[in-house]
């Protein structure tokens, strides 16, 4: 008898750990839950005058003046603030809070969720070539686009540039018209944001919508249902809120539209969308790498694979012209006939033979494979974290995160081109006996881009947030060095790509000192 | 050559009896209606190979020329040991070692969870001489050892989900047959991995993933006697929640991942050596869902010996209760 109690308490007590264990397993404290409500230390009311990027003025394109507030069209717009005020759910204040972190922060996170959706490598066919995702038919396998990093930097590059120029103009009217916030004008609207003194038309968080949405048309074809969702959710917060009436926010949309055009003609013609090549062009590849006596670079995968973007080196770079972008290209790796070369594979194979706990978690940290935000996002997510404790205006987030990702992009064609120059083969193709701690990219070892990607991210944000000390350069190197830990790079690769991404990081730092934001 | 003739003999008329195919870790496990008697300890060793070159993308089956053959081996030493006549506690450590045929991943290697196991005998009803209905409750933690990589499918050796279950058995035993039928419940904690952000369905900024709940059916049948336990399998086990791996994306910890298997399992009692027991077995996913299609072998080698009369071994039936010749 008195073993069965026991018997039943030891079962009941196993039984109390697991009921503990499975408490709130939901609740992950995802970081992004977390973030504050926006409030800037500064409205940054003259950034009218900052330096756009593509626009040729901040007032190229015409915002009406709004409608005067005293009359009843204004006072019907209230009312609708009003009716919803007089009863909120629980939703409705979630989305609230949601979108009170900040436009640009939000926009900034779907895009990454986007790229993580996408970055997927096409399935082979039943005859072992590769189904090529076609913007002219997105929905078809493989779905448009497959978001690899050099799609992805690009993508990031395109949506902060133009939200960030958008913003310049949005900024321009709100100075010159002055309108109050609706709960300014009326005080019995009530602010379910901070108040802010920053005039409310056009709408800023309508601007950052609205020009998002249409560069994501152009990258991500697939997903502008989700998208629309995403702003219709995001506007009738504003509404809400009190922070806007529907007015501002048309108008926000309408100059949101006009600018966003201007990117999406460039892009069109930014030889992005010529970048995979064609059987030619990848024979090319191997065959000038054969005439100059070196090894040239093979897909490791099973069936082979085409090259990754082989022209993505060609597409034309934001921060300097396509002259310039040449004299960035890194000087030559070692011979693949060399003894440096071979001592730098012997290096690559003990990190592959000698994997230490430690050093796994870096590779793995930092992987940002197939199925993730790429490096690009992996540091917009970074800086994201650090700009959020900043307290920036919507249009510093937007101008330090078009610094951040013009960069990045560029860093992307820089590297890109480098490794379709050289054609240099992987570790693993030098020595089958290094077997990696990660998935091996499919395009030419030198340079590494997440050296590339992260160092110049690293200038960036070191140049953005000077107290930081050497944290980002840090952060740039344990990336960079992943790789070799990882057994899929060299040391030549990692530390000209750490250089290169500097060189290129200097051109937005550059930018950032001129363009009237410092 | 007598004894060895006669030993294969006995070995294939217990093959025999297993008509179908069974689960992971057969000897001395939680899942079978064996107990040990009182002060009775079994401690042993454990085989398991695990491989699989197919495996399900959701429900899309395909094979991978990147990976090629997956191959999971374990070495574990399991024991069990006889509180009462009713009351057993058990325990496993496995290490476990992957790797990959093709391609240029890397597999990996370490010792995985410990796991903790109490088999109480609730009741037993005897019909007439020949059968009786025993009925049990098992409970199950297990927690990792160490700290591998979880996030690193198909070549983690683990999910690091420290677990806890509990399970009901019902056996029924005419002469020398028997059926078992069980079900479990296993909750599963949640895990960090090292990266800080990921996408399952939607991204997370956290290191934390959730890991869902899996439930499991398992039913044998089969031949127990003396000194041959030869019995076929049917297990059934399936997350209760989780998302499918997407088309050509690398598998995930939280992935939905059920499995249905078929197998068999024999285990000897030697008379050569008292105490020495042999076991083996192998079973077959049939169908699955963002798992391997695997085949996994087992064999173990176990020691019984009765701590109460100083440690010396004795027979399989002085040890093992619930066996109805006796």
């Amino acid at each position: 008898m008195k073993n069965k109690v026991t018997t039943i308490v030891a079962l009941g007590v196993m039984l109390a750990g697991v009921v503990l264990w499975s408490c709130n397993k939901s609740d992950l404290n995802d970081r992004s839950n977390e973030f504050p409500a926006l409030e800037p230390a500064n409205i940054d009311l003259n950034a009218g005058t900052w330096m756009p990027v593509l626009l040729t003025a901040a007032d190229e394109f015409t915002v009406p003046a709004p409608i005067a507030t005293n009359t009843p069209a204004y006072v019907a717009e209230l009312n609708e603030i009003k009716a919803y005020q007089r009863d909120l759910t629980s939703q409705q204040k979630a989305s609230i809070k949601y979108w009170s972190a900040g436009a640009v922060l939000r926009w900034n996170e779907i895009l990454r969720e986007l790229v993580a959706r996408h970055n997927l490598p096409p399935y082979q066919n039943e005859d072992g070539t590769y189904p090529v995702p076609n913007s002219a038919n997105p929905f078809a396998y493989p779905q448009f686009p497959f978001a690899n990093p050099p799609f992805a930097a690009r993508a990031y590059g395109y949506v902060s540039a133009a939200v960030y120029d958008a913003l310049v103009a949005a900024w321009h009217y709100k100075q010159l018209y002055n309108r109050l916030a609706p709960y300014a004008n009326d005080s019995s609207v009530q602010a379910l944001v901070v108040k802010s003194n920053l005039p409310s038309y056009p709408s800023e968080d309508a601007v950052v919508a609205a020009t998002s949405i249409e560069v994501l048309k152009l990258m991500f074809p697939t997903e502008l249902a989700f998208i629309q969702k995403k702003a219709d959710e995001h506007m009738l917060a504003r509404i809400m809120s009190g922070a806007n009436v529907r007015s501002e926010i048309e108008a926000g949309i309408a100059l949101g539209r006009q600018v966003a055009a201007k990117f999406t003609t460039r892009a069109r013609t930014d030889r992005a969308g010529q970048a995979g090549g064609n059987p030619q062009v990848w024979k090319a590849l191997e065959d000038q790498t054969i005439a100059k006596g070196e090894v040239c670079w093979f897909s490791l995968e099973t069936p082979k694979r085409p090259p990754m973007l082989p022209l993505f080196g060609k597409v034309k770079p934001f921060l300097f012209d396509s002259l310039t972008a040449i004299g960035l290209r890194p000087p030559p790796p070692p011979s693949t006939s060399s003894d440096k070369f071979k001592e730098e594979t012997r290096e690559v194979l003990f990190y592959s033979q000698n994997p230490t706990r430690e050093r796994i978690a870096i590779v793995h940290f930092w992987a940002d494979g197939a199925g993730t935000y790429t490096p690009a996002g992996h540091w917009n997510a970074i800086a994201a974290e650090e700009f959020v404790k900043e307290n920036y205006s919507e249009i510093r987030w937007a101008r330090n995160l078009a610094l951040l990702n013009m960069a990045l992009m560029d860093a992307g064609i820089i590297c890109w081109d480098a490794k379709y120059f050289y054609f240099n083969p992987r570790p693993s193709q030098t020595d089958p006996s290094i077997k990696t701690l990660t998935g091996m990219p499919n395009f030419p070892s030198y340079t590494s881009g997440h050296s590339t990607f992260s160092a110049a991210a690293a200038t960036v944000l070191g140049h953005l947030l000077p107290d930081r000390g050497s944290k980002f350069d840090d952060m740039a190197l344990e990336a960079s060095m992943s790789r070799l830990y990882g057994a899929i790079h060299y040391r030549s690769d990692c530390e000209a790509g750490l250089k290169c991404g500097k060189d290129v990081g200097q051109f937005a730092v550059n930018r950032a000192t001129t363009d009237g934001a410092e | 050559m007598k004894p060895l003739q006669s030993y294969l003999k006995r070995l294939l008329m217990a093959v025999a009896y297993m008509c179908l195919s069974s689960q992971l870790l057969n000897a001395q496990t939680d899942v079978d209606a064996i107990m040990l008697k009182k002060n009775v300890l079994c401690i042993g060793g454990m085989y398991v190979n695990d491989s699989w070159t197919n495996y399900w993308e959701g429900t899309f089956k395909r094979d991978n020329q990147n990976i090629g053959k997956v191959t999971t081996q374990m070495f574990g030493v399991m024991g069990n040991y006889g509180i009462t006549n009713r009351v057993n506690v058990l325990f496993s450590v496995p290490y476990v070692t992957t790797k990959a045929t093709r391609g240029t991943l890397k597999g990996l290697d370490g010792i995985q969870d410990f796991a903790l196991m109490l088999k109480y005998l609730v009741a037993e009803k005897k019909f007439s001489s020949h059968d009786k209905l025993s009925v049990y409750a098992i409970g199950r933690v297990s927690a990792p050892l160490t700290n591998y990589v979880a996030d690193f499918l198909p070549l983690s050796i683990g999910l690091r989900s420290k677990t806890a279950g509990i399970r009901a058995l019902a056996d029924y035993q005419y002469q020398k047959y028997f059926v078992s039928a069980s079900g479990a419940y296993t909750y599963r904690s949640n895990i960090d991995i090292d990266r800080n952000a990921y996408y399952t369905t939607e991204m997370h900024y956290t290191n934390e993933v959730e890991m869902h709940d899996a439930a499991s059916f398992n039913l044998r049948a089969g031949y127990r006697s003396k000194y041959w336990v030869a019995e076929a399998v049917f297990d059934k086990m399936n997350t209760l929640g989780g998302f499918d791996i997407r088309k050509n994306d690398m598998p995930f910890p939280s992935n939905k991942m059920n499995a249905t298997r078929i197998g068999a399992n024999f285990k000897h009692t030697l008379k050569a050596v008292k105490g020495l027991e042999i076991t083996g077995g192998a079973m077959y996913v049939v169908a699955g869902r963002n798992v391997g299609q695997s085949t996994t072998i087992n064999a173990g080698i176990f020691y019984l010996m009765n701590l109460s009369s100083r440690a010396k071994p004795v027979s399989n039936q002085q040890q093992i209760t619930n066996l109805n010749e006796k």
